[in-house]
């Protein structure tokens, strides 16, 4: 399944109507989300889908759009989230007029003063070098936060509390409904901003750099430049991102500017899919749900979400987003009925062994880390001894029956893919002819 | 004098150490361009294993069998899962290598916990090798450099004495042109792979008790060596050993040394106080910039001399 | 004001020990076709590498319309008006035909690095990218990926991305490498559409598309240009027969 080879473009559509709607339900879907998840939990998961997609949005302007491998992006997010709550702490204690709803911009000023600053290092190399030296500036940067806790506040980082100063027609942001909506706002802007960015000369240029930089020098471009400028955008964006973090948690500590939660935008941005503009934005849902929800659920929570990055790297490195694209295209020409069975049949048998694996995980993690606890655990609604080989046997037959019958509908599955493909490849070609 | 010298051997047998990580990956990447992320996390299983095997049958053995245990999973990974990623491009074998790092330390977690587990120094090797003025030098340092130097000789061996050693010098510049000529390079990058995470396992018998072998073990070592390929030189074996050994004796020293500006600038009869301009910046000891230092040398290195200090070429 | 396009002056190039370019000299008038034929090996594509500042000269002088180049970035070089295609084909493969040319033409028209323009709202840019389009012949490829065309199509692309910025100064690089007959004679057709009125440096090895279409033939042979002159003079020039065309050309005995 060759997923790379999907465009980044929207095509040109003659239609505008297509766009306004486009848009117009990505607004309405913000606006209504809280009105359907309204729990107290739910407002605080979408409130950090909303931050984490604008982070996820502003590092695919590098990865996807500019083909730039950047282990280091969470010193833009990160740095602009500590001046957004030193912010915070001065407007508070009365010595800056800055009301909440402009936090955000301060941490994108933030972020964009040290893509500036470390872009100018990091932009005069590329590919691997790149990467190599925003490890060396986020490693750097987190080493120093720890050097300097007058700023960075040490190992407790820095709080604040986000309700200061007069009410903004009666809102004051202490209820998470309140944050939500500013968060949802700020996502709203900054969509259409990095959206109209890839519209731009600027953004498709970018786009040349990343499939042939050298070429792109021999069309009257300097392809540093192009990066540069294309990193110091990003660094806003990221910063506006880090802004509503601190608004949201009301705490930002070293970890902002972490290798690790650059690692963390790397992992849910590919996951999302960097080929598709809004790849990210399903990444993002995605790494949320992952890291918040399912470590309520498992101890195993980081254990699947990297065998699933890598899967994801080794079948589907267009991520999320380019399978939702195939599946569409393939229904779009009518041809769904010829591969829905072994679809069917791919994904039974895939949860099948899933199940029997994570079983598996499941009660190696209690026996390892929680026999202290005794031996019994809870998995999927039985009540499991792990000391008793029967929970270990149904497992292992799961996954060993399930293994088996995926491996089978994984050949039929590809075979009726790779035909129903050619077909519509075929088809593609006789229409521009 | 005397913290000199200890120091500097201190320092030397770290630097070691890191050349025994850094070789692996420094073979690795110029033979597959694929820089390999896991690197340290090979290293945690080879402390893993050898706990796991000393405390059964004994440290000697571990610390033949457990390295090649680690060579076993290290090319299985290669010939399983880095080759079908192969053909995407660069990026996605660096993200594979980068997620195989995440699921190694969770497995390892999975199987030991998440707490340090004690792995011994065996009886033999314990206790004071010397005696300076009133500092030891213990013994398992120096077998940690003998180890470190019998493995950098026995790699200068094999590569240019033995012919699959010249194979590989070649393959690692021209991989094509090798397979044209009737080599079977797939399975030469499968041993080469599997030979460079050996290596890294290796190291992580001896160092794993000599440090500590718990899941953080990875994370701690893994940005310096990428720190020393790179400053070292993308592909070369002497660059890495030098720098391994700049970087192990500077952090050695850092972390030992009090001194900051402000003490500088007080012997020179200046008066500073919490009031002065700067004054954070200026009470900084090294010791508290050491952690900085290596990453501070990456920067540095890459604006201005990019190909390293012994490379050959760039990234 | 030189009317003179390019010249080479006594250039001079060793990549370590070996010493690759030894002297060429070269004039290329304005609007003239020149070809650059050699032998394997002779250096005709160090000297484009050179001319477009792929690579740094080791000694001697470039000018490209009166003026230094030397030590100027590919990009200056670009927009001083000299464009250059390349032997393998080098284009953007994951934009569309149509996405590529109109990359091609953004700086020359002044767009530079806005990211406040809205790029489908520039009308000049459209329409030099159509126009572009449609003498290469792509039109029915407009929106396909640049990656799936076809090779012949491809090496079209990449003549198209090369005249798009309108440069005065065009480098070909070998375009009809690999090409079967009736696509090389669609490419000649094409290159002479595309250069009526510019100056074209063009290396290569298929002798009818050389005869075909070049006013003047500069013969390069190990890093020198042994010669330079109309195609008759150089059929039957001495040291090209000997270096080159192999001592006895069969088309100098068919009488001149």
């Amino acid at each position: 399944m060759n997923t790379m080879t999907m465009t980044n473009t929207l095509t040109y559509k003659p239609v505008n109507l297509g766009r306004w709607i486009v848009w117009g339900l990505f607004a309405l879907i913000l606006i209504v989300a809280p009105m359907i998840f309204n729990s107290g939990a739910s407002l605080s998961i979408l409130s950090q889908i909303g931050t984490v997609m604008i982070f996820g949005l502003s590092y695919n302007m590098l990865l996807g759009q500019g083909g730039m491998l950047s282990f280091g992006h969470a010193v833009y997010s990160g740095l602009g989230a500590f001046f957004a709550i030193h912010a915070m702490n001065m407007a508070a204690g009365g010595q800056i007029w800055m009301p909440v709803t402009l936090i955000p911009l301060v941490g994108g000023l933030a972020g964009m003063f040290f893509g500036i600053l470390f872009g100018y290092v990091t932009t005069k190399k590329s590919g691997t070098t790149f990467a190599m030296i925003t490890l060396g500036i986020v490693e750097l940067v987190f080493a120093c936060s720890l050097m300097f806790p007058g700023f960075f506040g040490g190992e407790g980082g820095i709080s604040t509390n986000r309700v200061y100063g007069e009410k903004f027609l009666g809102v004051t942001f202490g209820p998470q409904i309140q944050v939500y909506y500013l968060i949802a706002a700020w996502l709203f802007i900054s969509t259409i901003g990095m959206f109209a960015f890839t519209q731009t000369p600027l953004g498709r240029i970018i786009n040349a750099v990343r499939d042939n930089p050298e070429r792109v020098e021999f069309i009257g471009y300097d392809t540093q430049w192009a990066r540069y400028l294309t990193l110091i955008l990003s660094g806003f964006f990221a910063g506006i991102s880090g802004g509503l973090s601190a608004i949201n948690f009301e705490i930002v500590t070293a970890e902002n500017v972490s290798a690790l939660r650059s690692g963390g935008v790397l992992l849910f941005t590919f996951i999302g899919g960097v080929g598709f503009f809004f790849g990210p934005m399903i990444g993002a849902i995605i790494g949320v749900f992952l890291t918040v929800m399912l470590s309520d659920f498992t101890k195993a929570w980081q254990l699947y979400l990297g065998v699933f990055f890598i899967l994801i790297v080794m079948y589907a490195p267009g991520g999320i987003a380019s399978i939702i694209m195939m599946n569409l295209r393939v229904a779009k020409y009518g041809k769904y009925k010829q591969i829905w069975p072994q679809v069917v049949a791919v994904c039974i048998t895939g949860a099948v062994a899933a199940l029997g694996l994570v079983a598996l995980i499941e009660m190696m993690y209690h026996l390892t880390l929680e026999s202290v606890n005794g031996t019994e655990t809870k998995l999927f609604g039985f009540i499991v001894d792990t000391a008793k080989p029967t929970g270990w046997l149904v497992a292992g037959a799961l996954l060993a029956a399930g293994g088996a019958a995926f491996w089978l509908a994984k050949k039929s599955f590809q075979r009726v893919w790779g035909e129903v493909n050619s077909e519509i490849e075929h088809l593609i070609r006789r229409a521009e002819a | 004098m005397e913290f000199t010298l200890i120091t500097l051997l201190n320092g030397m047998s770290y630097g070691l150490l890191l050349f025994m990580l850094s070789s692996g990956l420094t073979l690795i990447f110029s033979m597959m361009g694929v820089l390999n992320f896991a690197h340290a996390s090979f290293y945690m299983l080879g402390a893993y294993f050898a706990y796991a095997i000393s405390i059964k049958i004994g440290f000697w053995p571990a610390l033949v069998v457990a390295p090649l245990l680690v060579g076993v999973i290290g090319a299985v990974v290669e010939r399983y899962g880095l080759r079908s990623v192969h053909k995407y491009g660069h990026i996605p074998e660096l993200l594979f290598t980068f997620g195989l790092s995440y699921v190694l330390v969770e497995l390892v977690q999975l199987i030991w916990g998440r707490a340090a587990v004690p792995y011994p120094i065996p009886a033999e090797l314990d206790g004071p090798l010397f005696t300076l003025y009133t500092t030891t030098f213990p013994i398992y340092r120096g077998f940690m450099m003998l180890i470190a130097v019998l493995m950098l000789v026995s790699i200068f061996l094999v590569l240019t004495k033995t012919r699959i050693g010249l194979v590989i010098q070649a393959a690692l510049t021209h991989p094509d042109m090798v397979e044209s000529l009737g080599h079977n390079v797939p399975r030469v990058f499968m041993l080469v792979f599997g030979g460079g995470c050996a290596l890294a396992g290796l190291a992580g018998v001896i160092g794993g008790n000599a440090f500590v072998t718990e899941p953080g073990m990875a994370a701690t070592v893994g940005s310096i060596i990428f720190v020393v390929v790179v400053v070292g030189g993308m592909g070369s074996l002497a660059g890495a050993l030098l720098a391994s050994l700049l970087i192990g004796v500077l952090q050695t020293f850092a972390v030992a040394l009090d001194h900051s500006f402000a003490t500088l600038f007080t012997s020179f009869g200046a008066v500073i106080t919490p009031d002065t301009f700067g004054y954070p910046v200026l009470n900084l000891t090294i010791s508290q910039v050491a952690p900085i230092m290596p990453y501070l040398l990456l920067v540095l290195i890459l604006i201005f001399r990019p190909r390293g200090l012994m490379g050959t070429r760039e990234g | 004001m030189s009317a003179l396009a390019l010249e080479l002056k006594d250039v001079r190039k060793s990549f370590g020990k070996s010493e690759i370019i030894r002297g060429a000299n070269l004039q290329v008038p304005k609007g003239e076709r020149f070809a650059i034929i050699g032998p394997n090996g002779a250096g005709k594509s160090t000297l484009f590498n050179l001319i477009s500042g792929r690579f740094p000269v080791s000694s001697g002088e470039i000018l490209l319309n009166g003026k230094s180049i030397l030590g100027l970035k590919p990009f200056e070089i670009n927009r001083s008006g000299l464009s250059r295609s390349f032997q393998i084909t080098n284009i953007f493969h994951r934009l569309s035909v149509y996405e590529n040319l109109r990359c091609a033409v953004l700086w020359s028209l002044g767009y530079k690095y806005s990211f406040w323009h809205r790029l489908n709202g520039l009308k000049d840019a459209h329409e030099r990218a159509e126009q572009v389009l449609e003498q290469i012949g792509l039109r029915r490829r407009r929106d396909t990926l640049a990656g799936l065309l076809t090779y012949a199509e491809q090496r079209a692309l990449e003549i198209g991305i090369t005249i798009a910025g309108g440069a005065d100064v065009i480098l070909l690089d070998e375009p009809t490498a690999g090409m079967s007959r009736s696509e090389s004679d669609a490419a000649v057709e094409l290159i002479r559409k595309v250069t009526v009125g510019k100056t074209l440096l063009m290396v290569e090895h298929d002798m009818s598309v050389v005869f075909g279409l070049a006013d003047k033939i500069a013969v390069v042979v190990y890093g020198e240009v042994i010669a330079c002159d109309k195609p008759a003079n150089i059929r039957n020039n001495q040291k090209v027969q000997e270096a080159y065309l192999g001592g006895h050309a069969p088309v100098a005995e068919a009488g001149v």
